[in-house]
């Protein structure tokens, strides 16, 4: 009765609990209290009835009492004073001749969470450690450190600590594994329960006694082991290597996890286990949970960011089922997308193919994403799929099809031809914002090759009073100012009305700026217009810096079977952002401050200057690299140095090139600020004619810029010059953030 | 079968150690300074651990990683909590419960609802039976271990509460704490082994209600009838495994079903995409502990491709697992699982198999599917046949066709069931629990002809 006013339900619970003849017969009584109970766990307020809940608490009725216990672990906060009244009798139960009764007794003492009740139950978990039952010991390892938590101060009781070590000895396998969690706990300050060699092999050792539970765990603890020999590591490797098939995911990926991370100087073995794994993960991929199935798609997500063919001749298990949810099947198309290679690519696109018509709007869209992502390495076969999707004339396909086509347009130039003769008819399937922009874009930039373009976007300029997206309305702008430069004729009217309507009638400030602007430059002159308007059609390199790099495993082998994958690494970084804020605020600015040193940015450009006497180098500024040539040589040469820069926060890519541009270092290619990961690929050449190729990694959760720096003749101290030049400048960026 | 042999160097790979006789021989127990020698040493041992700290390379991922839950709690279909239980007092009030069902509603559909967050405390969830059962977190926890540990009660409750939903759930509250009690201590997982768990419970189960022979519809697990036997259905599936207690004329029975899951798709011109086969063995034993008990499979069982043996294709099946109880000793020269099952339900096997079937499928859809632009009508039939084996019979089959946005009105005309029809919904769906002799089972022919606006 979760309606009832609560005092009403207390004052009745109250008095029939007072009620002699209830307290009498055992399960009446044992009814009322599991009345309590349910009122308790629906939310209702039952600290009311505390004093008769702790003479309810002195019986031999064991089901009884576990149900008054759990009523006094619940309130006892509330009501500290009557629970030390329940002190007493759980004294009393701790020396009761039944282990289960001990055990009970001690573990609800422990855990009754208020002040001042450390003093009693010291001694009860000092006996608890010693007593001849295990459930009993196991209750009061466990209680070290519930004892522990509720002293709040961090004072660790060596006496207690010694105690929890040497019962890591103990003969029941929970008990020790109780041990070092508990020893984990009490020594968080110092860093945790320390797995030194004895203590490893003693788990080791104990493996196989332990259920999976504990096996998942020893495993956990055990990443903190630092084998002394390669002998060692082997042994333990080998020892281990029946964990990798055991029935429980969660002992699997634990095994696998270990090795990972142990193996981390032996790629080849690395290998090894994720092709143990991947029988277990198809499982855990096709189980009947779906939530295991989730979690096990993420893992699968992970694996192929390293070994890109890892599950592909298993493409078929990722096949999308009807009656799975969205967020599988959203996984699912992500997978597919990723181990698609040169056997599979067909049937895979098949099988996208088919979900572009699902009744789902939003995983259509997922899946023409999907095929768009796939054109960057199978394009043909990818723009014919698309383009026979405009076929269909659905609205929420077409867009997304128009935007995929956008983006592959400027990645791959070789498509545009296809895509160009796609177009025509699409505009009248598209009302959405985004489509919308995508359409004028194409029409604006590839105009010419589009025989009704200047008549397409004429209707747009028709119907822009009644266009409500601001953004619509400037890339028509531009689009339409680009297609005037190469179609004078046709557009010329046009424009002209455009921009009479911008300038003149247009509420929105940006739009009716950027009007003036082109009405402005138009006066200036139409030469004007093509040096600021014609800008690159396409941009390949682009893909470079898009192009997820085979990432090596140890990048990610301590995320492995933890929540990272499953958050997915962006909204991870989130998370522990504004939880890295609460605990560590303090400390990220001093750290990054020690390390770029107090250079104001006057004093840096002097610094600067002064550099090329020092150092032997003198970057010259005349060589301009195109973007093909910078990715050949790029490809060709061997990474001569790289170093690690502390970094803050986003990047200004504006900032950055012009800092860079100072020091006579060209920018040839750079994400977009906001990206992640972020890179940068730069390049500089001194008067020797040396060239120094430069990729800058910006990974935010690592709060760390990665620099990987090319030579094109190897000379060590100019490149210690040149790196000391960048890191300067970097270095000088990172304050400004800061 | 190949026991663990990792080598550091390329190319030598699996066998290397094993020429040299070292595979066998097991790790190597700890030498002088051994763990189980007198008091006075173990101390000093063990005090080293502050000396010890700085060889140690302790990134801080690695550093906390504590595997354990906050709070854990059970909630209906509707989010009424059910069942709460706070273990450690450090994540906030009781609020989590209907935080989380907030939360799970107004979710963006592309996110997924498995792990949430809030804060710095994380939601891990599996949905069973119709009840959400979560657990949360501030650490970053193996997602394995947890959505296994989930499973594993969700199976738990069910054996000791009869069968796992709201009713039962809720009439034995009792009953569930005290599992939970003894399951997770401060958080941290203590046991789950059913044999270990009933010297601690003492709370019987409140069963709902006597089974009654005309609810048929609870047929299922554990008590499907065959034709050759017409056994009244057994109550086994619902039935706690601690009544033992009260009732002394429990039976020592033993109840065995195979499980199979089989997901099929078939492309536009009927030609199979892809077979995949999930099975499992299920066993339900109410048999005193300790007995043992052995399952002979067909020899013709056979695992992976190379196996093939006899004549025929035998019965053969990609990759299988075993639960950690089975012995395995006959099993590769006479097929035969001996195990000692504990009290309740355990999986003694799983199995799987995809693209070659040995056998036929137990049913065969036939679209057609007929497009007059002139009157915008859609015409589907879809003939369905069962190639079930005469013996078997199909419980429960159900259709759906998906009907997409712009149809106005529907009608159907199915030779098994009513014919309807009514404004267009967004999915259509017959049920049937279809005989299986080819001769009884006249192809089932279900048109169902819409017309549709190509607006």
């Amino acid at each position: 009765m979760p309606y009832l006013g609560s005092e009403d339900v207390v004052k009745e619970l109250k008095k029939a609990l007072c009620n002699p003849h209830i307290q009498a017969d055992r399960l009446r009584y044992r009814n009322v209290i599991q009345r309590v109970i349910r009122h308790m766990t629906q939310g209702l307020d039952m600290s009311g009835v505390f004093m008769e809940m702790v003479k309810a608490s002195a019986t031999v009725d064991i089901v009884q009492k576990k149900l008054v216990y759990l009523y006094m672990c619940t309130y006892a906060p509330l009501k500290p004073d009557l629970a030390l009244l329940a002190i007493n009798t759980l004294c009393k139960d701790c020396s009761d001749p039944n282990p289960m009764v001990r055990g009970l007794a001690l573990r609800s003492m422990c855990s009754l969470r208020m002040p001042g009740v450390q003093e009693y139950i010291q001694q009860p978990i000092l006996n608890g450690l010693r007593d001849k039952a295990s459930y009993v010991r196991r209750v009061a390892v466990l209680g070290c450190a519930k004892m522990h938590n509720l002293h709040g101060d961090s004072e660790v009781d060596g006496a207690l600590v010694n105690e929890l070590y040497s019962l890591l000895r103990d003969q029941d396998p929970i008990v020790v594994v109780n041990c070092l969690r508990s020893l984990e706990e009490i020594l968080k300050q110092e860093g945790g329960v320390v797995i030194n060699k004895p203590i490893a092999h003693h788990l080791l050792n104990r493996m196989s006694k332990l259920d999976q539970w504990g096996q998942a765990e020893v495993l956990n603890f055990l990443l903190r082991y630092q084998p002394r020999s390669e002998e060692e590591l082997f042994d333990i490797l080998n020892l281990l290597d029946s964990f990798l098939k055991s029935s429980s995911p969660g002992v699997v990926m634990g095994a696998a996890k270990l090795f990972l991370i142990l193996a981390k100087k032996f790629p080849h073995v690395q290998t090894d286990v994720l092709m143990q794994v991947k029988g277990p993960l198809l499982a855990a991929c096709s189980s009947e949970s779906r939530e295991l199935c989730f979690a096990a798609l993420c893992h699968v997500r992970q694996i192929l960011h390293s070994l890109p063919g890892h599950f592909s001749s298993h493409y078929k298990k990722f096949f999308c089922s009807y009656s799975e949810p969205h967020y599988i099947k959203l996984q699912k198309v992500e997978v597919l997308c990723e181990l698609v290679n040169d056997e599979n690519v067909q049937q895979v696109l098949e099988e996208l193919r088919g979900y572009c018509t699902d009744v789902s709007a939003d995983f259509a869209q997922a899946a023409v994403f999907a095929i768009g992502g796939i054109a960057r390495t199978y394009t043909d076969q990818c723009v014919q799929i698309l383009t026979e999707l405009l076929g269909l004339r659905q609205e929420h396909i077409t867009t997304v099809v128009v935007q995929t086509f956008r983006d592959l347009v400027w990645l791959c130039p070789q498509c545009t031809e296809a895509v160009c003769q796609a177009l025509p008819g699409c505009e009248e399937h598209i009302q959405d914002s985004e489509g919308k922009q995508a359409l004028i874009w194409l029409l604006g930039i590839h105009g010419e090759r589009i025989p009704n373009a200047p008549y397409v976007l004429e209707d747009f300029v028709e119907n822009v009073k009644s266009e409500t997206f601001p953004a619509v309305k400037m890339e028509l702008l531009t689009a339409l100012l680009r297609l005037f430069l190469s179609r004078p004729a046709e557009c010329q009217d046009t424009l002209g009305r455009l921009l009479h309507y911008c300038i003149e009638e247009e509420k929105d400030m940006a739009v009716r700026d950027r009007g003036l602007f082109y009405y402005r430059l138009l006066l200036a002159g139409v030469d004007e217009v093509k040096w600021i308007l014609c800008s690159p059609k396409s941009d390949p390199s682009l893909g470079l810096l898009e192009d997820q790099a085979e990432r090596p495993v140890n990048s990610w082998a301590s995320d492995f079977n933890t929540l990272v994958p499953v958050y997915g690494k962006a909204r991870w970084a989130t998370i522990s952002k504004c939880r890295g804020v609460e605990h560590h605020g303090p400390e990220l600015p001093n750290a990054s401050c020690a390390t770029s040193g107090p250079l104001v940015p006057a004093e840096n450009k002097e610094r600067v200057q002064d550099l090329p006497d020092s150092g032997a180098l003198m970057l010259v500024p005349s060589r301009q690299l195109t973007a093909e040539c910078f990715e050949k040589t790029w490809l060709s040469l061997k990474v001569a140095h790289q170093q690690v820069f502390p970094w803050q926060g986003m990047v200004h890519p504006d900032t950055l090139q012009m800092a860079l541009q100072v020091v006579n270092i060209q920018t040839i290619a750079m994400s977009r600020a906001g990206a992640q990961p972020w890179k940068a690929y730069l390049s500089a050449q001194d008067d020797t004619g040396c060239l120094f190729l430069t990729e800058l990694l910006l990974e935010p959760e690592n709060l760390e810029m990665q620099v990987s720096v090319k030579q094109s003749k190897t000379r060590t101290e100019t490149l210690h010059s040149f790196i000391s030049v960048l890191e300067t400048v970097i270095g000088t960026i990172g304050d400004f953030k800061s | 079968m190949r026991r663990g042999c990792w080598e550091g160097k390329a190319g030598q790979g699996w066998a290397g150690k094993a020429g040299q006789g070292r595979a066998g021989a097991g790790f190597p127990a700890v030498r002088g300074e051994s763990l189980l020698e007198g008091q006075p040493t173990r101390v000093l041992l063990f005090r080293g651990r502050r000396a010890g700290q700085a060889q140690l390379l302790l990134s801080p991922g690695l550093l906390s990683r504590k595997a354990m839950i906050s709070q854990f709690f059970i909630l209906s279909s509707k989010g009424d909590p059910l069942i709460y239980k706070d273990f450690r007092g450090d994540c906030g009030g009781r609020d989590v419960a209907e935080l989380f069902y907030r939360k799970l509603t107004g979710l963006p559909g592309d996110e997924s609802p498995v792990v949430m967050h809030h804060g710095d405390r994380h939601f891990i969830h599996v949905r069973h039976s119709g009840l959400y059962l979560v657990a949360t977190t501030s650490e970053n926890i193996s997602p394995f271990s947890l959505l296994e540990l989930l499973s594993r009660l969700a199976t738990l409750l069910g054996d000791y509460c009869g069968s796992l939903g709201e009713g039962t759930i809720s009439r034995n509250v009792a009953l569930v704490y005290e599992l939970l009690d003894e399951v997770l201590d401060y958080g941290y997982v203590q046991t789950t082994s059913t044999e270990m768990l009933r010297n601690f419970i003492q709370t019987e189960a409140v069963v709902s209600k006597p089974f009654s022979l005309f609810d048929l519809s609870s047929v299922g697990l554990f008590g499907a009838e065959t034709q050759q036997s017409k056994v009244a259905p057994s109550s086994a599936a619902s039935r706690p495994v601690l009544s033992s207690r009260s009732d002394q004329s429990q039976k020592n029975e033993v109840f065995l079903d195979v499980v199979e899951r089989l997901s099929v798709l078939i492309a536009s011109n009927g030609s199979l995409l892809k077979v995949d086969v999930q099975g499992e063995i299920r066993l339900k034993s109410f048999l005193p502990s300790g007995s043992e008990m052995r399952i002979g499979l067909t020899e013709e069982f056979c695992v992976g491709k190379s196996e093939l043996r006899g004549y025929g294709p035998g019965i053969r099946v990609d990759e299988v697992s075993f639960h950690s109880s089975v012995h395995l000793d006959e099993f590769e020269s006479h097929r035969i699982l001996r195990l000692q099952p504990p009290q309740g339900e355990l999986t003694v096997m799983r199995y799987q198999l995809s693209d070659d079937l040995p056998s036929p499928l137990p049913f065969r859809l036939f679209p057609s599917v007929q497009w007059d632009r002139g009157s915008g009508r859609l015409q589907v039939y879809l003939k369905l046949r069962c190639d079930l084996p005469p013996k078997s019979q199909a419980l429960n089959v159900r259709l759906h066709l998906p009907l997409p946005r712009g149809v106005v009105r529907w009608t159907s005309r199915a030779s098994l069931g009513l014919p309807a029809k009514g404004p267009p919904p967004r999915l259509l769906l017959w049920g049937w629990a279809l005989p299986a002799s080819p001769l009884n089972f006249p192809g089932t022919h279900a048109p169902a002809s819409r017309s549709a606006s190509s607006g």
